[in-house]
């Protein structure tokens, strides 16, 4: 290797506008894929790929202004200005702007030029400004900046190889220079404080504006007391002027904006965009509620109605797979042993029973791909705004709980975008209780076992509905716990509310495909690993111990039976009745069996049996669980005459049948209710609780999520089902 | 007059964006800034907040944000 490629790497940013296209063009620039979507604050962390020999490129979370208010916002200047993980700034900046949104694009870029780092303008969405009757010279606007412009298509790969060479041939090029100046008596106090505090000018123009912002709080923590003496007496000063410092900064950059552009960008009048006339319905006062309520509603009953067909699957399905590795058994010594149980009872009912909800997981990520993509997601923000403040929080907090629905993981992780940090916390706590979609396996079971196969009103599914009940459960207890949260222990004023609506846009196969790819890889994964081996430990606890002994005993009763004279009828009916009772016996003196029978006294009164208390309690590290668990369960006993058809009854029909001790049926209404809801509420991800702490940066939060879920979870399966006994 | 005040359909040129604390510098980077344009497009549902229009795109906020704004009409 030659020393020139070993040289340090080059590192370019990626930094510009939220929902300008920066992952679009940092995935084209490095063929990595990262996640996508037409709102604002899809990007929240830092994310590095390599673009070519020795250069790395870094994509960011979206800002508006090095003014950073939010933790996302934070991180990208923070890693502009080298203050993030002790990397210094970037040797080379590339500002995305949003062409048909030319203005206010340029006002972060006047103020990433001021960095002292070269910086490349790349003009994304021309296609958009096209659309608005909008064309931009980007020569001219190079002229007028003093930097490069390259125009570009990010979603079509346009102009993409033009930026790739831009980048590499200023590498090494001057510092951006500003052309613009600020008006007096602005100029004169950052000059000031350049001095006093020995700062470069934009640091000192940024402590001076962001009254107790980052740069602020670093230059106290460096310099002292003295620091922010000179600060506020410097603000104090351009008060008495009349303006706050943020005025002074907004109507200088704006102002040379204005003049700089003007030539370069030709507007011609075009008829009202299609943006307009959706949104006349999608955000009017009636209509608009009613297309979101409408539309949520439809989705989860959508993803109901195709649970039918899947569970006939599973009852087909996986019994044969069962059947075929007991046959592969058959005849050989291990036949009716340990591997065959472990195979057929194990892991093919539990893994395989909870693969076959991935149906209905492609079609929830679909549907939330494309809400995300086409730009309904900022609408919805701002419909719910209002509701979102009756509990303390903001329109802000939306898309973080809607994002849950399909998993708690990213919908906490988006709560970075809030910038208040009691808010998001609120947020971050309340967001596990929305049904994501490892509870779909739970509720579809449920529910098709236990609701009666009603139609309300000749057409809607009773079963959907209450499938649908559970989604919407999740969404009430949410907004019931924000509210005391935000009136209690995180008591703090409503937060404001200020976001940009992005224009609609026709849904990307490649990020609707990717989104939904990634779900189901991430399923999959999650169903090979951590419930794969939970299904192993789960079906040791209920194979063993085996208790030779008892199975003597029954071996004893069975050829006692035998011997006597009785007809043919009677002796098989005597020989299944037996049967049922050794599987009994046998799972009852499992360990499984002996740790639910002890802990029978805590499920009682929420109506479930050792074995659905069991199955719960497994369910903790990941909740689809339980229906492995659920399927192992009622399986183990099996494993006397597997070539039996009888014995492979569907996991359903066998929980229907299955009895307690006196003879009455364990599952009912009341009784699957009360799970459902249960499982609704409670926090059984360890994968969420690890996100908790990591987001939050403390046990203690991850902790009361997890304690104050399932404390509730066990309070309203316990009045579900008393209430439930009573009524049903 | 105040740009909390509008109904949808009136706008004007701003005279003045009071620009305090957070939320008020992120007004003024937004570009609500003393000489532009804006105008009320809609109202949510339930009242609150309002969406406009300033330099070609939309952005919604609250009433109670928008009146740190005043416009001439
Ligand atoms: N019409 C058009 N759409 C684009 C273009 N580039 C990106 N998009 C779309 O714009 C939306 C936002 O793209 P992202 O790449 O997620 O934007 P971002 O800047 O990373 O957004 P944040 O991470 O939220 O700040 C997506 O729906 C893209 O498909 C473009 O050149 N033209
Ligand atoms: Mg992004």
């Amino acid at each position: 290797m030659s020393s020139t490629t070993q040289a340090r790497v080059r590192r370019v940013a990626l930094i510009g506008n939220p929902n300008t296209g920066k992952t679009t063009l940092f995935n084209a620039l490095t063929g990595l894929s990262q996640r996508v979507g037409n709102y604002p604050g899809v990007t929240v962390e830092k994310k590095v790929g390599r673009m070519s020999e020795g250069v790395e490129v870094l994509d960011l979370p979206g800002t508006y202004s090095l003014a950073a208010h939010s933790p996302d916002e934070m991180v990208a200047v923070r890693v502009l200005l080298g203050e993030q993980d002790g990397e210094p700034r970037p040797d080379l900046v590339v500002v995305i702007v949003d062409a048909s949104n030319l203005e206010r694009n340029l006002y972060l870029v006047t103020q990433v030029m001021e960095v002292g780092r070269p910086v490349v303008v790349a003009l994304n969405m021309t296609d958009m400004a096209a659309k608005a009757g909008m064309s931009v010279d980007p020569a001219g606007l190079s002229r007028s900046l003093g930097i490069p412009v390259v125009p570009l298509v990010a979603a079509r790969g346009e102009g993409i190889e033009d930026l790739r060479a831009a980048i590499q041939s200023h590498l090494d090029a001057a510092p951006a220079q500003p052309a613009w100046t600020f008006p007096e008596p602005f100029a004169r106090e950052v000059e000031g404080l350049e001095r006093e505090l020995g700062q470069e000018r934009c640091m000192a123009l940024r402590a001076l504006v962001d009254a107790g912002g980052t740069v602020e709080l670093d230059l106290v923590a460096s310099r002292g007391e003295k620091a922010r003496q000179a600060l506020s007496e410097a603000r104090e000063r351009l008060r008495v002027s009349g303006k706050v410092p943020a005025a002074y900064e907004a109507q200088a950059r704006y102002g040379w904006i204005a003049q700089a552009v003007a030539p370069h960008v030709s507007r011609r009048a075009v008829g009202a965009s299609l943006t307009d006339r959706l949104d006349r319905v999608l955000t009017h006062r009636l209509a608009g509620s009613l297309v979101f309520l409408a539309l949520m509603t439809a989705v989860f009953m959508l993803i109901f109605e195709w649970a039918g067909p899947v569970m006939d699957w599973i009852d087909g399905g996986f019994g044969t797979l069962g059947e075929a590795v007991s046959g592969a058994f058959a005849d050989t010594r291990w036949a009716g042993g340990a591997l065959e149980s472990l195979l057929v009872d194990g892991i093919v009912a539990g893994v395989g029973g909870v693969l076959i909800f991935l149906p209905q997981i492609v079609f929830l990520f679909l549907f939330i791909a494309l809400l995300e993509d086409c730009g309904y997601m900022a609408r919805a923000a701002f419909l719910m705004d209002r509701v979102l403040r009756f509990c303390g929080l903001s329109g802000h907090s939306f898309i973080p709980l809607m994002s849950s629905f399909a998993c708690a993981i990213p919908g906490v992780m988006s709560a970075r975008t809030i910038s208040n940090s009691r808010d998001r916390l609120v947020t971050i706590l309340v967001a596990p209780l929305m049904s994501c979609s490892a509870r779909i396996p739970v509720y579809a079971l449920m529910a098709v076992a236990f609701v009666p196969d009603l139609r309300v009103g000749g057409v809607l599914s009773l079963q959907g509905l209450v499938f649908t009940g559970m989604y919407f459960l999740g969404i009430v207890t949410a907004i019931g716990a924000a509210f005391l949260f935000k009136h209690t222990i995180l008591k703090g004023p409503t937060p404001p509310f200020v976001m940009e609506l992005p224009p609609y846009q026709r849904p990307r196969l490649r990020n609707i495909g990717l989104r939904v790819w990634d779900a189901v890889r991430a399923f999959v994964i999650r169903a090979g690993t951590i419930i794969l081996a939970i299904s192993v430990v789960i079906w040791a606890l209920s194979y063993y111990p085996r208790g030779e002994d008892l199975r003597e005993q029954f071996q004893a009763e069975r050829e006692a039976l035998e011997a006597r004279e009785l007809s043919e009828d009677d002796r098989t009916a005597e020989l299944e009745a037996l049967d049922r009772r050794e599987r009994g016996a046998l799972a009852r003196q499992s360990w499984f069996g002996r740790i639910g029978h002890a802990l029978e006294p805590a499920f009682k009164p929420l109506g479930w049996d050792w074995r659905i208390g069991m199955a719960a309690l497994a369910s903790f590290p990941a909740r689809e669980v339980i229906v492995a668990t659920l399927g192992i369960i009622y399986d183990v006993g099996d494993d006397v005459d597997v070539d039996d058809e009888e014995s492979r009854k569907p996991l359903i029909e066998r929980m229907q049948a299955s009895e307690w001790p006196d003879g009455k049926r364990v599952f009912n209404l009341p009784v699957a209710l009360s799970i459902m809801v249960f499982f609704a509420l409670c926090c059984q991800c360890g994968a969420t609780v690890a996100t908790i702490k990591r987001e939050t940066n403390s046990w203690k939060w991850a902790g009361f999520t997890f304690f104050y879920m399932t404390a509730l979870a066990y309070l309203a399966s316990f009045v579900t089902y008393q209430v439930g006994r009573l009524w049903l | 007059m105040l740009l909390s005040e509008c109904q949808p359909g009136q706008g004007g040129v701003v005279t003045r964006t009071a620009g305090d604390g957070p939320i008020g510098q992120r007004l003024l980077e937004m570009g609500l800034i003393e000489g532009a344009r804006i105008q009320v497009i809609r109202v949510a549902p339930l009242g609150d907040p309002i969406e406009i229009k300033v330099g070609g795109y939309a952005l919604s906020l609250r009433r109670s944000e928008a009146a740190g704004v005043e416009i001439q009409p």
